[in-house]
């Protein structure tokens, strides 16, 4: 199970922005989190919410220009990651933090076998000679549950189907028994049973390795059986922060609240209408003065159209960027006690 | 016609779409078994949910059925005509009744169509309208789907993909159809709007009289909107109940692995329950698996299973399944397993 035996990354008031030729999209604007060894982080927001470029960043790999880490400081073990030269960064990204990216068909390298991408990482990183690179690179293909590894290793990635090539990302990904690993939508492009498959691995592969993870989603779901804390993003911001279950249990915030009800319950009677947030969600480049979410909330009020909300602390763990997180949160806690 | 008949807006028979691959000057060609005999009833005003993973044949079904692609076999009625045999000039008068929500909001529009033209060009086309009265017919059409009619100059790239599907939902209406294929209307947009649209398609539904045939892998949506579900796998259909029945008693391996593998948004019982995980993929269906095309993941598969094919057949009322090892007397596989029977069914 989880271990916690100290921090192993800390972001701390992390803004990114982007010059366009729209003005300066905030994409992140100022997010904060600690994430213990073994334990996994579930960041949910809609498309556009921030929810990638907060660990792109951490990972260091915001294009510049057009984009840049305007604040904040990002300490991952000890080291502080944005006072990193690059070719520091490079050290530590793929070998000590790892990424997987939404859509396996266009992360590998269509024209390379699947063992030369593989052993190109622990060549570079581990120092690996060819022979322990291929022995390696068979080895992950196996830990990652493909079974005839040895004949299927000099493929090319058009001989694997979807699910099999996410395998190999995540084989690619821990090769160096990396401590931190990103994942960004690793299931969103897969189905359900393939997807089932997939998020039964990374629960594995952590409980035996005690990586610890990141795994960034829109699908409720998935996070919810995943992982020990979330974060909800919407327009760059975080709207709330909190144990997972608590977040379910108890959401302090309208956004959350609104996103757990509009999905289709399997126990709900068919026919009856689905709660539905309404409108659409805001344009990052000209947000309004007050909270971003404000159109489209069902508690809104005056203030929330002309002030930006504080970030309450509901209690030690649990806090919502609202103006009324403390009355959605009591209303969360009664209709928890009613069921 | 018999009242049964009535009932039914469509009605498909044995329907098959075989597509050929490969084959040159020395190597004899394959085909790709896409939909391999599939028969099944759409009841008028209903909503008939498909499901199943990716490569199983159900968009290409959706699309046979409005000749979108050409079938290879089989027949599909709708008013007593056979669409499947119909000629094409026959068949374009048909897709006024007929109509399509496609997946993806972003390449089914055209690009450099204005909002209003591509709303207002089935209207044209089919002789529906003519001149001021299509303006006033699209903005009519605009304001049913939730769009402001201030946007009818507006072109596709302009909106969001929750307007586009809305955008693409109006020019499927804009015909008054009585059948529409929604082949994963939701399922490149937002979880917020993903329920606007789920809604829309409902009001629309209760409106208009529709019938829906629903293409999903999203089963939670699936349970939401359908009155019946299908359940296809390998271009077959294996599965067919009440939505509420199969996911309350799933009678084929299969259904009770899919609806296992969903993941449900509430994490006491995420962490309670045992989930079905099946190994490995679908199997390529140039080349399915002799006997149940499920057999190489089902883990009730017997000897026989690699030998029969398993019909469609009833085995609760109104509940049909295809699986040899069950049948309306021994209706639950576990149990038939752990007593030791074999085949009891087909």
């Amino acid at each position: 199970m989880t271990n916690h035996n100290g921090t192993i990354l800390t972001v701390n008031d992390l803004k990114t922005y982007f010059q366009t030729e729209d003005g300066i999209v905030k994409a992140v604007d100022g997010i904060s989190f600690q994430l213990q060894k073994g334990e996994t982080l579930g960041i949910v927001g809609e498309s556009g919410s921030g929810k990638s470029v907060t660990n792109l960043s951490v990972m260091r790999l915001i294009p510049e220009p057009p984009g840049k880490i305007v604040n904040g400081d990002i300490i991952f073990d000890g080291i502080d990651v944005r006072e990193l030269a690059i070719d520091e960064v490079r050290k530590i990204r793929g070998k000590r933090m790892a990424m997987i990216f939404q859509d396996p068909m266009t992360s590998l390298n269509p024209f390379l076998r699947i063992s030369s991408q593989l052993m190109e990482v622990t060549r570079l990183h581990l120092g690996h000679n060819k022979k322990q690179a291929y022995d390696h690179a068979i080895k992950m293909l196996k830990t990652v549950g493909i079974s005839d590894a040895e004949e299927r290793i000099d493929s090319y990635p058009h001989e694997f189907s979807g699910g099999m090539r996410q395998r190999v990302m995540i084989a690619m990904a821990l090769s160096c028994d990396p401590e931190l690993l990103i994942a960004d939508e690793p299931t969103t492009a897969l189905d359900v049973t393939i997807q089932a498959q997939i998020l039964e691995l990374i629960k594995d592969l952590k409980a035996r390795m005690g990586t610890s993870v990141i795994l960034i989603t829109h699908d409720l779901g998935v996070v919810a059986g995943m992982t020990e804390k979330i974060i909800v993003m919407y327009a760059g911001k975080v709207f709330e922060q909190a144990p997972t279950r608590e977040l379910f249990a108890t959401p302090a915030n309208p956004y959350t609240k609104g996103l757990l009800k509009s999905v289709p319950d399997p126990a709900h009677e068919q026919g009856k209408e689905l709660y539905q947030i309404p409108g659409l969600p805001p344009d990052v480049a000209h947000l309004p003065p007050g909270c971003p979410f404000a159109e489209r909330c069902g508690y809104v009020q005056e203030i929330c159209r002309t002030e930006y909300p504080p970030f309450i602390q509901i209690n030690e763990d649990h806090h919502s960027l609202c103006h009324f997180a403390r009355e959605v949160y009591a209303e969360s806690v009664q209709e928890r006690q009613a069921k | 016609m018999s009242e049964t008949n009535e009932k039914n807006i469509i009605s498909i028979q044995d329907l098959k779409v075989h597509y050929k691959v490969g084959g040159g000057l020395f190597t004899a060609a394959k085909y790709v078994k896409a939909v391999d005999g599939v028969t099944l009833d759409i009841e008028k005003g209903e909503t008939l949910g498909l499901v199943g993973e990716s490569g199983c044949g159900k968009s290409t079904l959706g699309k046979a059925i409005l000749r979108l692609t050409e079938p290879t076999d089989g027949k599909v009625f709708y008013k007593g005509k056979d669409l499947a045999h119909l000629p094409q000039s026959a068949m374009r008068e048909q897709r006024k009744h007929l109509q399509m929500i496609f997946q993806d909001p972003y390449a089914s529009l055209n690009p450099r169509m204005t909002v209003g033209n591509i709303i207002g060009e089935p209207i044209r086309t089919f002789g529906l309208a003519n001149g001021k009265s299509v303006e006033s017919k699209v903005q009519e059409l605009m304001e049913t789907v939730g769009l402001s009619r201030r946007f009818v100059k507006r072109y596709p790239h302009e909106f969001s993909g929750g307007q586009r599907q809305r955008i693409g939902i109006a020019r499927a209406l804009a015909v008054d159809p009585e059948f529409i294929v929604a082949d994963e209307p939701i399922s490149a947009l937002d979880v917020s709007i993903q329920a606007q649209i789920m809604n829309l398609m409902e009001r629309l539904q209760a409106e208009k009289n529709l019938t829906y045939l629903f293409i999903s892998h999203d089963l939670r949506a699936v349970r939401h909107l359908s009155d019946r579900v299908a359940v296809m796998y390998l271009g077959r259909i294996v599965e067919l109940a009440d939505g509420r029945e199969v996911y309350r008693d799933p009678l084929m391996p299969y259904t009770k692995a899919l609806i296992s593998a969903v993941p449900v948004p509430d994490p006491e019982i995420e962490a309670a329950r045992e989930r079905i995980i099946l190994t490995g993929d679908v199997p390529s269906p140039i080349n399915p698996p002799s006997g149940c095309p499920f057999h190489t993941r089902c883990r009730y598969a017997i000897q026989e299973c690699k030998e029969i094919v398993p019909k469609l057949v009833e085995i609760k009322p109104l509940h049909l399944a295809a699986c040899i090892r069950i049948s309306p007397q021994y209706p639950h596989i576990e149990e038939n397993s752990k007593q030791g029977l074999g085949v009891v069914g087909n």
